[in-house]
């Protein structure tokens, strides 16, 4: 799972099928993180989206 | 009672007849949980899985729900990627489905396993030649993303969408979803797939077997197209099942007329593809095994060619053709059994792909060897669906899954208490609703300003 794992192997198959599984998980982590720390920001400012 | 929690300008039954449903459903998946600790507790003896079906039923469950539930990541495609606006009126339904049938895929694969404690071993020690590793891996990846979409829907409850910060954060949330839509439709095209690809890189059983591109074979491909074409129709059908319930119209036709229109198209190419596959499969493939078509469909009890004509022909062709004519969309009649006979059609399939597989003999001694599940494995398959009933439920009593509700359903003047008494506590929500859009208005407009 990790390259510091003793099973790792530099390989194409590992860097690809590792590569996409933590490419998929930082979008979806990264994305909540933002809208997190930015709904964080715009209630401290009070202000109120629309979404609706 | 809790009135205050249910969505604005809508109408929901009395709490005691929700909490009556509510419970049925429930001893449902008691029964579905004792036999999902039969399992676990005593063991995979539990059922009727040998040395000829390692892959039983639940794994026919598992692949169907995934199927069904690609309505969720096509419809998200199509409203956040292609910009088919009219369908952010059934996203959130397609997403709730989703949920339901993504998070009973892990939990049916949960109990498969046998022992779930050790579940994280497919992700820590991947084994990384197996179609199945990625399709753990894009399964959990997907539902983490469905998840992030499923969040904004329960945020919106009435009551949590007061606090700003959940407010804003539902806010922020939509309007990166595209972002989040793109990575699920990523995902979902390589774990359908790969389902797909597990029978067809099979070469030691020639049912299964199919020809590659690449290292695909066309399997890959032909999962996820009916995924995506299938998906859909399953969303429309669990639509019209909810409004038969509720006795109350929740979508538009035009938006269900469009998803229709849509899943027509895409069934009739993924008919086409699998029909020619079919017969290239029946032509060449099985003959350079030393096998004929005959051998697949006679010789037992079950698996006759009766299967293959109901798959392609009466739950594939039939319904697309129905689909894809404006007319077969607009009458209520065809629309219910194009809908029904490609679910129908598509669960068919993915029971062909794993237990029709394993049933046919692959060596010239070795006979069909037919399966019966245990009750512990049927308990535990109709488990899901009583917990998607459950979510269903609760999800639209309290969230507001259907935007158009309010609009095809306008609420009727208070009735007065002292002539109908029975009708106090509607009265008195609507009474509340009214006052609430009146505060919500009045609260608005100093942010506005």
């Amino acid at each position: 799972m990790f390259p510091f794992s003793f099973e790792w192997i530099w390989d194409m198959v590992h860097m690809v099928f590792h590569g996409a599984l933590w490419y998929a998980l930082s979008i979806i982590g990264m994305g909540m993180t933002y809208c997190i720390i930015k709904a964080a920001y715009d209630s401290a400012q009070g202000s109120k989206g629309d979404h609706h | 009672m809790d009135t205050a929690l249910i969505p604005k300008g809508v109408k929901r039954c009395p709490l005691p007849q929700f909490l009556a449903g509510l419970g049925a459903a429930h001893v449902v998946l008691l029964w579905g949980v004792f036999a999902m600790l039969l399992c676990w507790l005593k063991g995979l003896n539990q059922t009727n899985m040998n040395n000829a079906y390692g892959f039983a039923m639940w794994i026919w469950a598992d692949r169907a729900v995934i199927a069904l539930g690609g309505g969720a990541f096509f419809t998200g495609f199509l409203r956040y990627i292609v910009g088919k606006d009219k369908l952010k009126y059934i996203i959130n339904y397609a997403v709730l489905i989703g949920f339901i049938c993504y998070s009973s895929a892990l939990l049916i694969l949960a109990i498969d396993i046998g022992q779930p404690l050790r579940g994280w071993f497919i992700f820590w020690h991947a084994n990384v030649h197996s179609m199945l590793t990625e399709v753990a891996f894009c399964l959990t990846a997907y539902f983490f993303v469905l998840c992030v979409e499923y969040l904004p829907l329960v945020l919106e409850n009435r009551q949590i969408d007061k606090v700003p910060f959940f407010h804003n954060l539902t806010h922020n949330m939509h309007e990166i979803m595209a972002v989040f839509a793109a990575t699920g439709a990523f995902l979902s095209f390589f774990h359908q797939g790969s389902l797909g690809g597990v029978a067809g890189v099979l070469f030691g059983r020639p049912f299964g077997f199919r020809e590659h591109i690449l290292i695909w074979p066309f399997t890959f491909f032909l999962f996820t197209w009916s995924a995506a074409a299938c998906g859909p129709c399953f969303t429309i059908l669990i639509t019209k099942i909810t409004e038969a319930i509720a006795r109350k119209k929740l979508v538009k036709d035009d938006v269900i007329e469009l998803l229709a229109k849509i899943s027509g198209w895409m069934m009739l190419t993924y008919i086409i593809a699998k029909t020619i596959d079919t017969i290239y499969w029946a032509v060449v493939t099985a003959p350079s095994k030393g096998l004929a078509l005959s051998h697949f469909y006679t010789n037992n009890a079950l698996y006759g060619y009766w299967i293959l004509i109901l798959e392609v022909v009466i739950c594939g062709w039939v319904p697309a053709l129905i689909l894809i004519t404006d007319k077969g969309r607009k009458n209520q009649f065809t629309l219910w059994l194009a809908v029904i006979l490609a679910v129908i059609g598509v669960s068919l399939n993915r029971w062909v792909m794993v237990l029709q597989v394993l049933a046919v003999p692959v060596m010239p001694f070795i006979k069909w060897v037919l399966y019966f599940p245990s009750w512990q494995e049927v308990a535990t398959t109709i488990l899901p669906v009583a917990y998607g009933v459950i979510l269903i439920m609760i999800s639209y009593r309290y969230l507001p899954i259907f935007p158009q509700e309010a609009e095809l359903n306008p609420l009727e003047p208070p009735a007065l208490p002292e002539d109908e008494p029975e009708a106090g506590e509607e009265a008195a929500q609507e009474a509340e609703v009214q006052e609430d859009q009146k505060t919500g208005e009045g609260d608005l407009q100093p942010a506005e300003a």
